[in-house]
C-alpha cells in the first residue's frame, strides 16, 4: 500500500496501542497533525512543550504504558528536554516525536533548527534521526520496544518535515509493519543467574538484621506482589524509597516507610544497622545513602537490577544479580524455599523489637499551629490523606511539599504516587497529575504542589480546563522557595537569599479562576476539610486550593548533606 | 598519570550508523575522561565498525563506563584488551628536515623500522612507518628536533590468537 511518512507515523502509533498524544503543533511537525484529525488517537493540546513531556510521564507512571508526546522542531524540542531528562533519571517509558527541518535544511541553521538528537543524546535511552520515510514504521516499532523493555526510559524520534509531507516525494513509502523487533545490540537479561540466586538465598537465611531496600524498579517491573510475598515469607522489613512509595502498603507491619535524607528515623537507622541489605530495583542514590563510606557499613549487599551498569556503580555488592525484579524475586522465593526457608532462619526477634522500639520512640511528628497562626503543611496533608480514597493518585513537585507528602501520605497501593525523584524537576506535579488523570480517569487525582513549583507550569491548568480533565491541586503556599529557605536557615546562618515569593502575588485563587478552574483559599485549620470536600465533589473542571502554610516549618527528619545517616536530625529540638 | 591509571584498550564493535561515534565518545566526555587515541573503520561486515579506544583511566571507572557503553543500542560488543593479550599496531607519517650528512642516517633508520619514504623535496622528507606504539615512540625520539610534522592513526588492536 502506497502511503506517506506522516500517515505512516500516525498509523504506527495506532498499531502500538497509543490512545493519547500530548503535544503542540508547529512548522516542522505540521504535516503529521493533518492525519491526527482522522485518527482515533486523542490529542491533548498543551500550552508549553514541557507540559506535554511531563503529562506523558504522569500517564506512564499511572498506567505502566508508555507516554507519548509530539512537538515541533527547535524551541519545542529544547522545551521538552527537561521531561526527557526527568524520564531518563526515573526510568519512565516515554516516546517523544519531534519535527525537524527538511532534510536539505539540516545543518544550515534553518528556521527553528536545532541538533535535536545531539542535544538529547545524553538524556534519552535512545534517539534516532529518521533519514528515509521508509524507515518510519520500523523506527516507531523499535522506539516503543526500547522504551518499554529492559530498564524503561525515554526514546526520541526526530523526523524531518519532507519525510512526512505528502506533497513532497521524499515522503513516499510502501506501508509495512514489522512483526517483531530484533536489535543485535539490545538484549536485556530478564531471568537471574541461578548460581547467584542460590548465593543470595544463602546470605538471606544467614542474616540476623536484614532489610529489603525496595526502589522504583519494583514498580517498573510490576513486582509489588512478588516483593510482598518475599518479605512475608521471610518476615523481613522493607523500606520503600521515594520512587517506590506504595510498592508495599504503608500500613503493612513489615513496611518501614521511606529512607534517605528526609526518611523516617526507623527506615534510615534500620538500613544503617543492618547486616544485609537486599536492594531490589534501587540504585544507592546519594539522597538515600548519605555519606557513602558511612552508609550501612556492616551490611552485606545483595543487589538486583535489570541494568547491569547499576551493579557496583555506587556500592560493590556481595551478590549482584542482573535481571527483572519480578522474575528474580520469584526465583529467589523458590530457591529460599528449597533450602528450608523460612524455618532455617536465625531468630530475629531482637532485631524486630529494636526496630519497633525505634518506631515508638521516633515517629514522624510536628506541632499543630496556634489559633490565628498559618496552617501547618503536615496538617493539610493529613486532612487530604484522610479524606481521599485509598486509591487516589497523588502527584507532587519538588521540594518541602514533596518530602512532606512522601512522609505523611499513607500509600496503600502501587502506582498511586507520582513524583520527580532523580532529576528533581520543580513544576512536575501539575502536568504529571493531568497525564495521570488522562490515563486513569476512574481515579481521583490530586497534585500537592509548592507555590514556587506551581508558578513554573501552572499554565497547563488551561489545558486541563479546556480538555475537562478534573485534577485537583493543593498548593502548600508558604510564600517561599521552602527547601532552599530551610537550607539557608540551617546551613547559611539564616541569611535568606532570593527565596521570598510573596503569599499573594500572584493571587492563586484568581489565577485559578482565570484558567477555568475552581479556585479557593484556605487560611484556618477548620476550613481545610470543607475545602477538600468541596474539591472532591467537582468533576467537570480542575480545582486549585491555595493553602496558606507556615514558612518556618521545616522538613524533619533530615540527614544534612555530606553527613552520615547515623547523624540524622530527628526534629527541630535536635538541631545543633 | 597517577600510579593507578594506565592505558586501557577497548575494542568496541558497533553498528556502522551516523551518530554512533558521538554516542560512544560522549560517555567518556561526560565524565571528563580523555581519549588518548581512537581508530574507527568498518569491519569485514560493512554494516559494522570497530572502534579501538585507548583511554587513561583507573580500572573501577573503566568497568562502569564499559557497562554504560554496553547499554548503547548501537554497541554490539566490547572487549577490553590487556596489552599482554593483544596485538597492536599503529601507523605514523612524519616529515623531517634532513641535511646531506643526516639523510643517510634517516634512510637507514627508516629501513630499520620497516618504513617507506612517501615524499621528498629540498631538505624535507616524509616517511611512513607502522609498528607497535612503542616502536613509533622510539623512532620519533631518535628524530628529535628534526620533526616538522607528525601524524599518527591511533592504535588498532585485536586479541592474540590463543
Amino acid at each position: 500500500m502506497k502511503t506517506n511518512g506522516g500517515a505512516a507515523l500516525i498509523k504506527a502509533l495506532e498499531l502500538e496501542g497509543v490512545d493519547v498524544i500530548f503535544g503542540l503543533p508547529g512548522g516542522a511537525i505540521l504535516p503529521v497533525y493533518d492525519p491526527i484529525i482522522d485518527s482515533p488517537i486523542r490529542h491533548i493540546l498543551v500550552r508549553h512543550e514541557q507540559g506535554a513531556g511531563h503529562m506523558a510521564e504522569g500517564y506512564a507512571h499511572a498506567t505502566g504504558r508508555p507516554g507519548v508526546a509530539m512537538v515541533t522542531s527547535g524551541p519545542a524540542a529544547t522545551n521538552i528536554i527537561t521531561p526527557l531528562a526527568d524520564a531518563y533519571m526515573d526510568s519512565v517509558p516515554m516516546v517523544v516525536i519531534t519535527g525537524q527541518v527538511g532534510t536539505a535544511g539540516i545543518g544550515t541553521d534553518a528556521f527553528q533548527e536545532v541538533d535535536t538528537v545531539g542535544i538529547t543524546r545524553s538524556v534519552t535511552k535512545h534517539n534516532e534521526l529518521v533519514t528515509n520515510a521508509a524507515d518510519i514504521p520500523r523506527v516507531v516499532r523499535e522506539a516503543f520496544h526500547i522504551a518499554t523493555t529492559g530498564r524503561p526510559g525515554p526514546v526520541l524520534i526526530d523526523i524531518p518535515k519532507d519525510l512526512v509531507d505528502p506533497t513532497n516525494p521524499n515522503s513516499a513509502l510502501d506501508w509495512y509493519w514489522p512483526d517483531s523487533v530484533d536489535l543485535a545490540g539490545y538484549k536485556p537479561r530478564l531471568d537471574g543467574d541461578p548460581a547467584l540466586i542460590k548465593d543470595a538465598a544463602q546470605l538471606i537465611i544467614a542474616a540476623e538484621r536484614p532489610v529489603i531496600y525496595a526502589g522504583g524498579g519494583i514498580l517498573k517491573a510490576r513486582a509489588a506482589e512478588s516483593l510482598l510475598a518475599l518479605a512475608e515469607l521471610l518476615d523481613i522489613p522493607v523500606v520503600t524509597t521515594l520512587m517506590a512509595r506504595g510498592a508495599v502498603p504503608d500500613d503493612h507491619p513489615l513496611c518501614l516507610g521511606m529512607p534517605g535524607m528526609h526518611g523516617n528515623y526507623t527506615a534510615v537507622t534500620a538500613m544503617q544497622e543492618s547486616d544485609l541489605l537486599i536492594a531490589l530495583g534501587s540504585r544507592f542514590d546519594d539522597r538515600v545513602t548519605g555519606k557513602l563510606d558511612a552508609f550501612a557499613a556492616n551490611a552485606k549487599i545483595i543487589h538486583v537490577d535489570i541494568d547491569p551498569a547499576e551493579l557496583g556503580k555506587v556500592r560493590r555488592p556481595d551478590v549482584g544479580i542482573t535481571g527483572d525484579c519480578r522474575l528474580v524475586i520469584n526465583e529467589l522465593i523458590t530457591a529460599l524455599k528449597q533450602i528450608g526457608a523460612p524455618e532455617v532462619q536465625p531468630d530475629r526477634s531482637s532485631w524486630k523489637s529494636t526496630i519497633s522500639g525505634w518506631q515508638e520512640k521516633y515517629p514522624l511528628s510536628y506541632v499543630q499551629s496556634e489559633p490565628g497562626d498559618l496552617l501547618k503543611p503536615q496538617y493539610v496533608l493529613e486532612q487530604l490523606r484522610d479524606n481521599t480514597p485509598d486509591d487516589c493518585i497523588v502527584a507532587s513537585g519538588v521540594g518541602q511539599h514533596q518530602m512532606w507528602t512522601a512522609q505523611y501520605w499513607k500509600f496503600q497501593h502501587p502506582y498511586t504516587w507520582i513524583n520527580s525523584g532523580g532529576l528533581g524537576t520543580m513544576g512536575f506535579s501539575v502536568p504529571a497529575a493531568i497525564g495521570a488523570k488522562v490515563g486513569r480517569p476512574d481515579r481521583m487525582v490530586w497534585a500537592v504542589d509548592g507555590d514556587g513549583c506551581f508558578q513554573m507550569t501552572a499554565q497547563e491548568l488551561v489545558t486541563a480546563a479546556a480538555e475537562r480533565i478534573p485534577v485537583k491541586i493543593a498548593i502548600l503556599n508558604n510564600a517561599y522557595l521552602g527547601m532552599v529557605r530551610q537550607w539557608q536557615e540551617m546551613f547559611y546562618e539564616e541569611r535568606y537569599s532570593e527565596v521570598y515569593l510573596s503569599p499573594d502575588l500572584p493571587d492563586y485563587k484568581m489565577w485559578a479562576e482565570a484558567m477555568g478552574c475552581v479556585g479557593m483559599r484556605v487560611e484556618a485549620p477548620e476550613d481545610v476539610l470543607p475545602a477538600i470536600q468541596r474539591a472532591n465533589e467537582v468533576d467537570d473542571r480542575p480545582v486549585v486550593i491555595d493553602f496558606r502554610t507556615d514558612a518556618r516549618e521545616k522538613v524533619f527528619p533530615m540527614v544534612p548533606a555530606g553527613k552520615s545517616n547515623s547523624d540524622i536530625v530527628v526534629g527541630p529540638e535536635d538541631v545543633r | 598519570m597517577s600510579p593507578a591509571t594506565r592505558h586501557h584498550i577497548l575494542s568496541v564493535l558497533v553498528e556502522n550508523k551516523p551518530g554512533v561515534l558521538a554516542r560512544v565518545s560522549g560517555l567518556f566526555a561526560r565524565r571528563g575522561f580523555n581519549i588518548f587515541s581512537l581508530a574507527v573503520a568498518p569491519t569485514d561486515d560493512p554494516t559494522r565498525s570497530r572502534i579501538t579506544i585507548v583511554v587513561d583511566v583507573e580500572s573501577a571507572p573503566l568497568e562502569q563506563i564499559t557497562k554504560q557503553l554496553d547499554k548503547l543500542i548501537n554497541v554490539l560488543q566490547i572487549d577490553e584488551l590487556a596489552p599482554i593479550d593483544a596485538v597492536e599496531r599503529e601507523l605514523m607519517i612524519v616529515t623531517v628536515t634532513v641535511s646531506a650528512e643526516s639523510k643517510p642516517e634517516l634512510l637507514s633508520l627508516t629501513e630499520e623500522y620497516s618504513g617507506v619514504v612517501l615524499d621528498e623535496a629540498g631538505d624535507r622528507i616524509t616517511v611512513s612507518l607502522g609498528g607497535t606504539p612503542e616502536a613509533l615512540d622510539a623512532f620519533t625520539a631518535r628524530m628529535g628536533a628534526a620533526v616538522v610534522a607528525y601524524q599518527r592513526t591511533g592504535r588498532i588492536a585485536l586479541p592474540r590468537i590463543v
